[in-house]
């Protein structure tokens, strides 16, 4: 008789959640994945990846992210639909609280990633799905010929604006300073393509619209003051990311952003509850990232059931 | 034993959806889509849960484009229920399953 469901719950399946259960599946130790929607977080989101080692092509999101489910399940990892709401992680039994159910388990992983974050101005919630969108791959033939604006100067901002292009007339990025954060060879990309136009020092003040849709983005320059609007029928935002972890508030320790801190060994505060990818406090978060984290803490989680 | 969830096109959607005596819930959806991909599991087991008193249709925007301009559609996936012939619910993006669940139980 055990007292526990399982020796380890990983909470996400996203890229870390999934290389924990592969690391844990081949160490034979009883593993239980929780994903509130599909495997895959924001890879899914993802239209292309080049820089995932292993794919000289590139690869898609959603076909890397299945064959990693794939990968997976080969080694009697239970994977269910299931959405943690609360923890009590007091013990040496940690205990998940479900909607429906609780589950029991000796070591914790939380691997809920991040989501993409909203501007906070008028008209952002009112036009979702109706020309606001924080999906390129799934929304941009919706676009097409049309002139569509675009946030954000990281990696992602320029990666997908450039995508866009293959579809819509114009894309305008608005970017609050005046040099780019992404990564030089997607700049030079961004900088070779006559469809995307960057717009510096200026931030989105409004998305204005009908109930056809958005119709205009208002943009102010910060340097200069001075505000317009641009006519699109589009706004694709790409301004960072906020993690998922309103559930663990109060249960591991946090930075001020919620973002987990972990030490070394991707531990949290709590001995057994570990923390891996976009989640965790970290100066990088990609999926080559994720992956390892998710194999450090599956490691140190065995390594915490062998001492017990 | 629940068939699997038959494609709706611009031409059948009228008769199979708006005309529907059962509430009905669109699926529009496109092959390149990853997130509508991710989803569809989550749907054929919500078409099983619900036999009989929810129909389930899929509609591909890439082969049906007049549908989803129709209803203002510039996201997918977009999950829309139909009961009487009327839209009463629209839900656009990644759907958790109990999220869903509860919309349907809403409008049934």
């Amino acid at each position: 008789m055990s007292d526990v469901d399982y020796d380890f719950v990983i909470v996400g399946a996203g890229p870390a959640g999934l290389t924990a259960a592969l690391y844990a599946g081949r160490a034979r130790l009883s593993v239980l994945v929780l994903e509130k929607a599909a495997p895959g977080g924001q890879v899914l989101v993802t239209d292309w990846i080049e820089n995932y080692p292993g794919f000289p092509e590139g690869v898609s999101g959603y076909d890397l992210i299945e064959k990693m489910t794939e990968q997976v399940k080969r080694f009697d990892v239970v994977i269910q639909t299931g959405e943690v709401v609360s923890m009590d992680l007091g013990g040496p039994v940690k205990k998940l609280e479900l909607k429906d159910r609780t589950i029991a388990a000796r070591t914790v992983l939380i691997a809920t990633g991040a989501s993409a974050s909203r501007l906070g101005v008028p008209g952002e919630n009112r036009y979702l799905g109706r020309g606001v969108s924080t999906c390129a791959t799934c929304d941009a033939p919706f676009f097409r010929d049309s002139v569509v604006v675009a946030v954000g100067g990281g990696d992602t901002a320029i990666q997908e604006s450039i995508f866009l292009t293959r579809f819509v007339k114009k894309v305008y990025l608005v970017h609050r300073r005046d040099e780019l954060r992404a990564v030089k060879v997607l700049q030079e990309r961004a900088a070779a393509n006559e469809k995307l136009e960057i717009i510096w020092d200026s931030t989105v003040t409004e998305i204005k619209g009908s109930d056809a849709g958005v119709a205009a983005v208002a943009v102010k320059n910060l340097k200069s003051g001075q505000e317009s609007d641009i006519a699109a029928e589009g706004c694709f935002i790409w301004v960072g990311t906020d993690p998922n972890t309103a559930f663990a508030k109060g249960h591991v320790e946090m930075d001020e952003g919620g973002f987990i801190i972990t030490d070394d060994h991707r531990q949290t505060n709590i001995p057994g509850v570990y923390a891996a990818g976009d989640v965790r406090r970290t100066p990088l978060r990609q999926i080559v990232t994720a992956v390892g984290d998710g194999a450090v803490a599956a490691y140190e989680a065995m390594h915490y059931l062998e001492n017990l | 034993m629940a068939e699997g969830i038959k494609e709706v096109s611009d031409a059948t959607f009228d008769a199979e959806v708006i005309k529907s005596e059962t509430p009905v819930l669109v699926d529009f959806w496109a092959p390149w889509c990853g997130p509508c991909k991710a989803i569809a599991p989550i749907l054929e087991e919500i078409h099983k849960e619900f036999e009989g008193r929810l129909k389930i249709v899929k509609c591909n925007v890439d082969d049906n484009p007049s549908t989803p301009s129709s209803f203002g559609i510039r996201a997918i996936p977009t999950l829309m229920i139909f009961k009487g012939g009327e839209k009463v619910e629209q839900i656009v993006g990644m759907v958790e399953r109990a999220k869903l669940e509860q919309a349907i139980n809403n409008n049934l």
